[in-house]
């Protein structure tokens, strides 16, 4: 089927997806956590063509032993990243299983408004008990990691739709800032907590951010994005036909042959250095043509992918020179359209507010 | 007469914005209270202005009155550290305050996203520490209402010690200076965080280095004795509310000397930037003029009649704002959160201080509630306030003021136009910013890290 364009998103984190990637980067280990560092690698992404960067992130050290051992908080960095930027969606990868809610929806719906609508939300779950004792909270694992991203999004996804897009009114002759009745408690009550509400930011501009989920950490209907981790290309359409969520983009690492050396042999070379745990997803470790044969491969049954290279600064200019731009003169992506909201450009509709909903009878 | 700080200089901030009746929303020229351009345009005018600091509350419920949501108000604001990381990248020198809160956040986190404030802004970042210890708010966080309120400066303080081991847990050449290193970080730089105390059983690796200023500066705002104890010891600017009045600034910046002398820190250790506004003429009187303007838009009838409620603690919105007083005696409610709730003391004496103005001056209840507005700010001519503030700093009163502007976007501009010249020409404002970090605009000690002090 001759589907939509393949809708390309790639993760900004650290140096790249490789936990030694910081041994190839074209600066000095002291300068990967800094405001220009950031700022230059999304304006790299958003020049290539990118319609979306996540931030990879958790609350532990993104490395061990001797590699990385700080990282900014990819809210911050979305954020830094949002007004630099005009055309390249941001989405942070936010943990659910210790944060308040309520924080992480002021500051999502902050990015959205900083962002003017480019923002989403990768959704994520810790088990690690070292996170556990640095916050102080008794370890959940297991089932509770479900339970807390499905209560984190459910609770998210209310608070987004408690300010209805109208509530400020501004009616001088009554003196009324805000309609109260077009601001609404969410009344969320859970396992675990509850969360009144509103919010203390109004509807963000997409009225809800695109969320961005592992399958099968949180319930589809509260998914906007499902990201498919598997090794195969048949594998990936199965949990892509299977998802049911609006849309479904593939994880995809990806090793490249540089100016640097060939594929293999710097991935063999880092791993000398650190190894790379496989995961479930689809690794690419080969030339540029081969990239762009397989992400054509993949538009047939996905709608977009997620790629991770392995070292930002050698990945990136092939990605931009080579494999990007091959995809645009095939029709098998586009570049996303200045002004458009991420929503617009993954073809999504702004949802309407479920509370204004209830009061217009069907 | 004897000038104690013959060389001192005006600091200001901006807090931006006030979720109350100060500011404006329905003139022509109120811009939009959320829209990121408003928060560009009044942050770059503060740093053409050369401000120390531009502020940001803190937002954890909506405000209520009488269990329904307050609807005169300007309300809804953005998360504080979110929208200034995405004002660092657009500005490079003014310092960039967070309100956050200590009871409803968790230190490992808390220091975290500040650290990455100070780093993404390359050392300009400020936090303004607050406590909550009401169930009200409560009823939007995990833990709901669970601190008794003598415990709220426990917390806060012992958080704050989290939260600077944190921001010290890495030595000063933690990483690597060439990818050629054996390992990003050399071995035994970073010092885990470990607290075992009243409120936090914690054991933390710190996620960050320090940053060019070592790490946020530390902004504080509680009044009572309590609170005051508490800057003496952990604050290195006070957010006061004593900017009216020349004798009552002169009397808690005293105090607060004696208390920074108690806790063994030189008396110049904290800068006190009381709240306030600035209403500017180029006549006296039309500076008056504009700020009787400014209460009337302020002080609309249905806030006179708000405020009046909560003064009386009940319901007045069916009275006439343009009458008497209420006749009745005022209802004593219990503390809730809510507005108005723990707003004053004695209720008795207040609405008899209110009858007695009313009375003397033979005004109506909102014109009673203008002439007793607890902030009617400085007014005055440019250079009228230029030689006031150069007065207020030189005595050692104030460092400067935290100005609240009323209108969004531009409320700075006349300030920055106009005001800002005027202190210049009289040798008590910058000319230029001298350093790059808030640390620096604000004339404060590089932290020590407690590794190598």
């Amino acid at each position: 089927m001759p589907s939509r364009p393949l809708h390309l998103a790639v993760d900004l984190d650290g140096d790249g997806a490789h936990p030694a990637s910081w041994r190839r980067a074209r600066h000095a280990p002291d300068r990967l956590l800094t405001s220009e560092r950031v700022a230059r690698v999304v304006r790299v992404a958003e020049n290539a063509g990118f319609t979306l960067a996540t931030f990879e992130d958790s609350p532990a050290p993104p490395g061990r032993g001797p590699d990385p051992a700080g990282r900014i908080g990819a809210v911050e960095r979305a954020a830094f990243a949002a007004p630099l930027t005009s055309v390249i969606a941001l989405a942070p990868v936010v943990s659910t299983t210790y944060s308040e809610p309520f924080h992480v929806a002021s500051q999502l719906a902050s990015l959205d408004f900083a962002a003017a609508g480019r923002a989403g939300w990768v959704v994520s779950a810790t088990d690690d008990a070292a996170v556990a004792a640095a916050l102080g909270r008794p370890f959940v694992t297991g089932d509770g990691l479900g339970r807390e991203a499905r209560d984190a999004v459910t609770v998210n996804r209310a608070l987004w739709d408690s300010w209805e897009d109208d509530a400020a009114i501004r009616d001088v002759a009554t003196g009324r800032y805000l309609d109260v009745d077009k601001l609404h408690y969410v009344d969320f009550v859970g396992e675990t907590y509850s969360v009144k509400g509103p919010a203390i930011v109004p509807r963000p501009p997409q009225g809800q951010l695109v969320v961005l989920a592992p399958e099968g950490l949180v319930p589809p209907e509260l998914v906007d994005v499902t990201l498919v981790a598997d090794p195969t290309v048949d594998g990936t359409g199965a949990a892509a036909r299977r998802a049911a969520t609006p849309r479904v983009f593939a994880e995809v690492e990806v090793v490249l042959d540089t100016p640097d050396g060939d594929a293999v042999d710097r991935l063999a070379g880092l791993d000398a250095a650190s190894p790379w745990p496989r995961t479930e997803r689809l690794r690419h470790v080969g030339s540029a043509a081969g990239l762009v044969a397989l992400l054509t491969e993949l538009a047939r049954v996905v709608d977009g992918v997620r790629l991770l290279p392995l070292v930002l600064d050698e990945e990136l200019p092939v990605l931009s020179t080579h494999v990007l731009p091959a995809l645009f003169r095939a029709g098998v992506a586009t570049r996303p359209v200045a002004g458009s909201s991420l929503r617009t450009t993954l073809g999504l509709p702004r949802p309407a507010n479920r509370f204004a909903a209830q009061e217009v009878p069907a | 007469m004897n000038v104690p700080f013959p060389d001192a200089q005006v600091h200001l901030g901006v807090f931006f914005q006030g979720v109350n009746h100060w500011t404006i929303w329905s003139e022509p020229e109120s811009g939009s209270q959320i829209d990121f351009a408003s928060f560009r345009r009044m942050i770059t005018t503060a740093e053409r202005g050369l401000f120390d600091a531009f502020f940001l509350g803190e937002g954890l419920r909506l405000r209520e009155s009488g269990g329904r949501i307050h609807d005169l108000d300007i309300a809804g604001r953005p998360d504080a550290i979110t929208q200034l990381a995405a004002l660092a990248g657009l500005t490079s020198r003014i310092g960039l305050v967070a309100t956050q809160n200590t009871t409803y956040n968790e230190p490992a986190d808390l220091a975290r996203r500040l650290s990455g404030l100070d780093l993404l802004s390359n050392g300009r970042a400020g936090w303004n520490v607050v406590t909550t210890d009401n169930a009200w708010t409560g009823e939007n966080f995990r833990r709901g209402g669970y601190l008794d309120h003598a415990d709220r400066y426990v917390r806060a303080e012992q958080f704050l010690h989290v939260a600077r081991g944190l921001w010290d847990g890495w030595d000063d050449a933690a990483v690597a200076s060439s990818a050629d290193a054996p390992a990003w970080s050399h071995a035994d730089a970073i010092t885990p965080v470990l607290a075992r105390t009243s409120q936090f059983t914690i054991d933390a690796l710190p996620l960050l280095p320090r940053s060019t200023q070592g790490h946020p500066v530390i902004f504080q705002a509680g009044d009572s004795a309590e609170g005051r104890d508490f800057a003496a010891r952990n604050a290195d600017v006070i957010f006061s509310a004593h900017g009216g009045d020349l004798d009552d600034a002169l009397a808690f910046a005293t105090d607060i000397r004696n208390r920074l002398r108690a806790v063994g820190r030189p008396e110049d250790d904290v800068r006190i930037l009381p709240g306030t506004t600035i209403v500017i003429g180029d006549t006296e009187s039309e500076a008056e003029e504009k700020a009787r303007w400014l209460a009337l838009r302020q002080v609309t009838p249905a806030t006179a009649l708000a405020i009046a409620s909560q003064v009386w603690g009940f319901d007045l919105s069916d009275r006439d704002p343009d009458g008497p007083l209420p006749t009745e005696d005022p209802v004593v409610a219990e503390a809730t959160g809510e507005m108005g709730s723990r707003r004053w003391n004695d209720k008795h004496a207040l609405v008899a201080r209110w009858r007695d103005v009313a009375a003397a001056q033979k005004l109506s209840l909102r014109e009673t509630v203008i002439e007793l507005e607890p902030r009617r700010g400085h007014v005055g001519t440019p250079a009228g306030l230029a030689e006031k503030f150069a007065h207020w700093v030189r005595h050692g009163a104030v460092d400067g003021f935290n100005v609240s502007p009323y209108f969004t976007p531009d409320g700075l501009d006349d300030i920055v136009d106009e005001l800002v010249p005027a202190m210049q020409d009289r040798g008590v404002y910058r000319g230029a910013y001298e350093g790059s970090t808030l640390r620096e605009h604000l004339g404060l000690c590089s932290p020590p890290t407690r590794r190598h002090a």
